[in-house]
């Protein structure tokens, strides 16, 4: 028996559906917040699908000059990491749960990230900066790594969004 | 596991046509492959493939996207516009290697 959806096709059918786009915002400053986004980019591209990336608030840290390569994991008020509340607050205690990270990550083989962002662009995917976010920080296009291709506002998101998925980080 | 003829050989494939058993290939084998995924090889073409390839049978594992960039000898802007629709998946095919399963 074949289960039929809401919208009326087979789950068979939507699973034989290709996604040929993505456009994926990156809102967080954090490592943790940043590096999904950017995995999920480079891997759209490894399988030969289209991607946007579209970085905003605190996520355009991933694209700043004097900040992209001191990108932090927040060890406060972060239940993930499983320490007491105290510790995380320790001087110190977020660059080394950083360092830590950062070094299981390479063992892997996935590039820190001023690195990958030049790889995602080099793969074709376009990266943009948001224009509110630009504006409420005072920043311009030169704050900006040489990979940004341009400061675009929401509207101009999701007019090249169109025919895509959008993905929320 | 399922049998495919291409180019008049018989070969061991998984659904998606990856070549199943590497010793079941040969250069004609890839330029057959190449021409059902529409790429002409070149040989810089031939430079990723044999790369890739190698290092599949002397690791057991195919390289990352960033290692591939890195040693294949051709930057990763070249990979994409050799292999438009995914460098490390259509190499591998190519190659008559198994799909590389990494992340990165």
């Amino acid at each position: 028996m074949t289960t039929t959806m809401p919208d009326g096709t087979t789950e068979a059918q939507q699973a034989d559906e290709t996604i040929t786009k993505v456009s994926i915002v990156v809102s967080k400053g954090s490592l943790d917040g940043i590096y999904p986004g950017l995995i999920m980019a480079n891997g759209a591209r490894m399988e030969g699908i289209d991607a946007n990336l579209f970085f905003t608030f605190f996520g355009m840290d991933a694209i700043h000059q004097k900040r992209h390569d001191h990108i932090k994991v927040a060890t406060v008020g972060n239940p993930g990491l499983h320490m007491m509340t105290w510790l995380g607050g320790v001087p110190g205690m977020s660059a080394m749960v950083t360092h830590f990270m950062e070094k299981s990550m390479e063992e892997l083989d996935i590039p820190p990230i001023p690195e990958f962002i030049e790889m995602i662009s080099d793969s074709g995917a376009g990266i943009y900066a948001c224009k509110a976010s630009v504006d409420m920080f005072k920043l311009s296009k030169d704050d900006f790594v040489k990979e940004v291709d341009e400061i675009i506002t929401v509207g101009d998101f999701y007019q090249m969004a169109g025919g895509g998925q959008i993905i929320f980080t | 596991m399922t049998t495919a003829t291409i180019g008049g050989k018989t070969v061991e494939v998984d659904g998606e046509g990856f070549l199943q058993k590497p010793e079941q290939w040969d250069e004609e084998l890839g330029v057959e492959i190449a021409k059902e995924l529409g790429i002409e090889l070149t040989d810089r073409h031939w430079q990723v493939v044999k790369y890739m390839r190698q290092q599949v049978l002397d690791t057991g594992s195919a390289p990352s996207i960033r290692s591939l960039g890195k040693q294949s000898g051709v930057p990763i802007k070249e990979l994409y516009q050799l292999f438009p629709k995914g460098p490390a998946k259509m190499a591998a095919k190519i190659a008559g290697i198994p799909k590389p399963h990494g992340c990165i």
